[in-house]
């Protein structure tokens, strides 16, 4: 399997969908979204995010024309990630009496 | 026969790989590992903001809307720019094109440090702003808008934005050492389209700093956004 070359073309679609995506973001931050449903504003905020990091791994990156082997190391780091991040939330949103914080 | 073993080696590869295909594989996977290591390490960060936040939705909307979303806006503009830049100088490295390589590289490292001028400008008004949550300088309450009883919860978010922010910026004042090294040693014509794989992880390093970025924006920025009075 030889080095893969990706086309200039595909590297300004990318670019011009990830400015697309942060005027979007901004765009929806000005809006309470909260009201609707109190993290909806942080949900839109992140799943835009994650959108962006995914079309940088995939082209910029070039994840998506690498080895699979590349490819199941990428995809254990974020599960390992989401492992921190799920589990320790699980913990502490099961938990009441948060203590307010001292100066 | 040793001589036209020899002649069949590209000068670059190293003796315990078999050919350069290889070689240019056990690197990439090096680079993933180590930005595997720094996706833990910042994921640490990235938690410590979660649990507080979940807890203090209140003070970390206040003190969010204290950044200002035109000079964040401004860096993820920057820095996504950087980015297709960066992706660019690879494209020249694979392609054979030495001037452009080493044009690429220089506005990778322009817009860099343009994004690290911002942010000391953005350090700056904190500090004048007693914002920076150190022990007897941070000061909530000389601004009206203020809640008091908010001051403990803004001023953990001000922690966690300089500990990710520094810790970002740190990433990038790093990158911008690496894109001098890979200037000079472009010049030196030290690669071409068979061995390039130091400006492919350079770029690699370069992404990943912009990803972090990606998720710092929105949640340090845009957070408290709606709260001010931007219509």
């Amino acid at each position: 399997m030889s080095e893969h070359i990706v086309p200039v073309r595909i590297y300004i679609l990318v670019f011009l969908a990830l400015m697309v995506f942060t005027a979007i973001t901004v765009f929806v931050a000005y809006f309470d979204l909260a009201s609707i449903w109190g993290p909806l504003n942080a949900i839109v905020a992140l799943s835009i995010a994650v959108i962006k990091a995914t079309l940088v791994v995939l082209f910029f990156m070039h994840v998506k024309y690498s080895s699979k082997l590349t490819q199941v190391l990428v995809m254990a780091g974020v599960f390992w990630l989401i492992i921190l991040l799920a589990f320790t939330m699980a913990d502490y949103l099961t938990r009441s009496g948060w203590p307010q914080p001292g100066l | 026969m040793a001589e036209s073993h020899a002649i069949e080696h590209h000068p670059a590869l190293k003796h315990h790989f078999e050919n350069m295909e290889q070689q240019r594989e056990a690197s990439t996977i090096g680079m993933w590992v180590f930005l595997l290591t720094e996706i833990m390490f910042f994921g640490g960060l990235f938690l410590a903001y979660i649990i507080y936040r979940a807890n203090y939705p209140d003070g970390f909307a206040v003190a969010s809307n204290t950044l200002d979303v035109r000079l964040g806006g401004l860096n993820t503009v920057v820095l996504i720019l950087s980015s297709l830049t960066m992706a660019l100088a690879v494209y020249s490295a694979q392609t054979g094109k030495q001037k452009r390589l080493i044009g690429f590289l220089f506005v990778t490292l322009v817009l860099g440090l343009t994004f690290l001028m911002v942010k000391v400008f953005e350090y700056k008004s904190k500090f004048d702003h007693h914002l920076f949550p150190a022990v007897g300088f941070f000061d909530w309450t000389h601004e009206p808008s203020h809640n008091p009883a908010l001051a403990s919860q803004a001023r953990i978010f001000l922690w966690l934005y300089f500990a990710m922010t520094g810790l970002h910026a740190l990433h990038m004042i790093v990158g911008a050492g690496m894109l001098i090294i890979l200037m000079f040693f472009a010049w030196r014509r030290k690669y071409s389209p068979e061995y390039y794989s130091p400006i492919e992880l350079g770029g690699l390093y370069w992404h990943f700093v912009d990803i972090v970025w990606i998720f710092l924006f929105p949640l340090l920025y845009l957070l408290g956004f709606h709260l001010g009075s931007h219509g």
